[in-house]
């Protein structure tokens, strides 16, 4: 039944250490729809990608999240991929060591997945995508400019074809023919596999390339405001103040993963 | 000396005049040497407090061949080849090409003037399993290259035991003339039943202008108490480069006395460890420069699983005379189980200004963001820590002498996290 894919978050909250950073998320995401999500430096972009990878040191504090009707909270980081879910790093890590093709060969056998066409795959998708062969056989992101990294997050999501994938910025750090490429590609896979989309976004720079179905403005760890693509653009004029109002007065938290300071502690203590 | 170490044994070992009159010598001065203890420096964090010698035999003769331990075909291919089972001189042979340029191995007491090398790279045994080695080692091996040859091929020597509850003192002598190209590969292997101290001596004496690269694979079963010193004497301009694959054993040291005595002398040593269950892994290395112009850089990685430990203690000394000194130290570990621990020590000994040292050591799990990084792609958690256990030794692997030095250590590593993999998921044992 086509109405059970979906990619569900509701009342998600999440601290990392003493710092409640998602307060309460509520977000559908179907196949081949793209939702924007955008908001001012401290929001909770970042955090929402972490927990929906299950990247340690983010804890769920409330809510649910569900990936076609799996409980996705329930697994381990490999285990929520397995399931279907891709996140592009904003800082791709480097893995000094590992090569490309042996990663997503270990992913496609822990999937019971052919390993067999892995390195045709990456072969035609790093033409698609632009992304240098040669770089190929480099261990995973070592030496890479920080634009070829994200060209290469956007070239092993191509190969693992995902069912969602949640791009936390992918558009920093790119030039403009890189940005071009990689929405084309995000794009293509929404209309060819049916890929859903959660593209995280300071700029709506990118939105004129990657077209969203919904722009959600997250601030204070919620969705603050919901609209179309027009949302984005008046963000592109009126800035998050415009839209947020005096909400975006009000000091930031700490997003850093690891103890942050507590805003809300007494300072006479 | 241990009650076991009876003088007599050492009496009827086989050797030249010199050599008896040497072990004698040693055997009398015997009673005077303090067996190791953990209160010294050099053995702090050791297992030595856990051996009782008492219970090893010094050999007097050669044990009969039980089982055959070598395939001979593999030695096809190297300019020579030598077999010491359990200190004995067992096998030798020399390819065509390297006979005819002089090269030479066999007994060092077959030698002409093998007095005149024996010790001379070592001249005072640092500790008890020194003198023992000197005083119970039955044949010791000498391989002799002469000035300006270049061997291509490597020279191997393996080194076995299959001798039970025995204490064995198996001993190599290498000599690299002057201006030589030599690469001597040591493989110690063990048959796997066997609970026995093996304590081998190498002197390796690197002459101007040549370059030695050594290699000793220590492959042996887990009964084994294995305490190895080795020494290398670098003269002007000369490069050795020395590299430890640290995998069996269930107490085994290594120390490497390194010592840059010629002008522009250079040493570069590596060494790749693994530790599984209750295993130890002891180096004590001493980068010695004392001589001007000279560099050494030092890199040993490990990775230890279970209740492993490893000791990595290295002193990096410039005499005062050894102006411009480059030396570097780096020791890492990685902690596969919360039980496991690594010992990293450097220490620095400078007596001079001019000189560039820098040493570091880490000690840590396995990297949480790349661990992250792996499992978001969908690799399951065990398998990114054995890709990322793999990617940590590259590094050393790519410095092996031999091709073949590098392609056994990738093996016995990935076996080792095979191995790891299958305690974690049963059935993937099948």
């Amino acid at each position: 039944m086509s109405s059970d894919r979906v990619l569900c978050i509701e009342g998600l909250c999440a601290r990392v250490g003493d710092t409640h950073i998602l307060a309460g998320i509520d977000l559908e995401v179907r196949p081949g729809e793209v939702h924007a999500i955008m908001g001012p430096n401290g929001s909770g972009k970042s955090t929402l990608s972490h927990v929906l990878m299950g990247r340690p040191g983010y804890e769920v504090t409330a809510g649910t999240v569900t990936l076609d009707g799996t409980d996705l909270l329930a697994l381990a980081p490999w285990e929520r991929a397995q399931a279907g879910l891709f996140l592009a790093l904003q800082h791709p890590t480097e893995v000094p060591g590992v090569s490309l093709e042996s990663m997503l060969v270990e992913a496609a056998v822990a999937g019971g997945r052919d390993p067999d066409g892995i390195r045709a795959a990456l072969v035609v998708e790093a033409e698609r995508i632009g992304f240098d062969e040669k770089f190929l056989d480099r261990p995973v992101n070592v030496d890479l400019s920080g634009g070829e990294k994200k060209r290469n997050e956007a070239l092993q999501m191509s190969v693992i074809r995902p069912s969602y994938a949640v791009l936390d910025e992918i558009d920093s750090g790119l030039d403009v023919d890189a940005l071009a490429a990689v929405a084309r590609r995000v794009q293509d896979a929404t209309d060819e596999t049916g890929l859903g989309v959660i593209v995280i976004t300071h700029f709506s720079r990118l939105l004129e390339v990657l077209e969203p179905d919904r722009v959600h403005v997250l601030s204070h760890g919620r969705i603050h405001t919901s609209g179309g693509p027009e949302l984005a653009e008046q963000l592109e004029a009126e800035g998050y103040t415009g839209i947020l109002g005096e909400a975006v007065d009000v000091p930031e938290v700490a997003v850093e993963l690891g103890p942050g300071p507590d805003p809300f502690a007494d300072p006479l203590g | 000396m241990p009650n076991a170490f009876n003088p007599s044994v050492s009496a009827a070992l086989p050797g030249p005049a010199w050599l008896v009159d040497l072990r004698r010598e040693v055997v009398e001065g015997i009673g005077d040497v303090a067996p190791p203890s953990t209160d010294e420096e050099v053995w702090r964090y050791s297992r030595i407090g856990d051996l009782d010698l008492d219970r090893f035999q010094p050999l007097a003769t050669q044990t009969p061949l039980v089982e055959p331990f070598m395939d001979p075909a593999a030695t096809d291919a190297n300019a020579a080849t030598a077999v010491l089972r359990n200190g004995w001189l067992e096998e030798f042979s020399i390819s065509e090409e390297a006979a005819a340029l002089g090269v030479t191995v066999g007994r060092i007491g077959d030698l002409g003037d093998g007095a005149d090398y024996f010790a001379s790279v070592l001249t005072t045994p640092v500790d008890l399993f020194g003198h023992l080695n000197r005083a119970f080692g039955p044949e010791p091996l000498a391989v002799m290259v002469p000035d300006g040859v270049r061997l291509d091929a490597p020279i191997v020597v393996l080194v076995h035991t299959d001798a039970d509850s025995a204490a064995l003192f198996p001993r190599l002598f290498v000599r690299c003339g002057v201006d030589t190209d030599v690469t001597v590969v040591e493989h110690h292997t063990s048959s796997s039943d066997v609970v026995s101290v093996v304590a081998p001596v190498l002197e390796a004496q690197v002459e101007a202008d040549a370059r030695l690269r050594h290699a000793l694979v220590q492959d042996l079963g887990t009964g084994l108490w294995n305490l190895v010193h080795q020494a290398f004497r670098v003269d002007q301009n000369a490069t050795v480069e020395t590299f430890v694959a640290g995998l069996g054993g269930c107490y085994a040291r290594t120390r490497t006395d390194c010592r840059l005595v010629g002008r522009g002398a250079e040493a570069r040593l590596t060494a790749a460890y693994y530790g599984e269950q209750d295993q130890v892994h002891d180096f004590r290395t001493f980068q010695e420069h004392a001589a001007p112009d000279t560099t050494s850089e030092l890199l040993f990685k490990g990775a230890l699983d279970g209740t492993s430990r490893s000791v990595y203690s290295g002193l990096i000394r410039v005499d005062p005379e050894a102006v411009r000194t480059r030396a570097y130290q780096t020791n890492r570990n990685i902690k596969l189980s919360a039980d496991a621990w690594a010992h990293s020590v450097p220490n620095l000994e400078i007596e001079t200004d001019d000189v560039v040292c820098s040493h570091a050591s880490t000690v840590s799990p396995v990297d949480e963001d790349q661990l992250f990084y792996l499992e978001s792609r969908g690799v399951p958690t065990t398998i990114a820590e054995r890709l990322l256990v793999e990617g940590f030794f590259d590094e050393v692997i790519s410095r092996a002498p031999t091709e073949a030095v590098g392609l056994l250590l990738r093996a016995a590593l990935v076996e080792r996290l095979d191995r790891r993999l299958r305690n974690f998921r049963p059935e993937a044992a099948a």
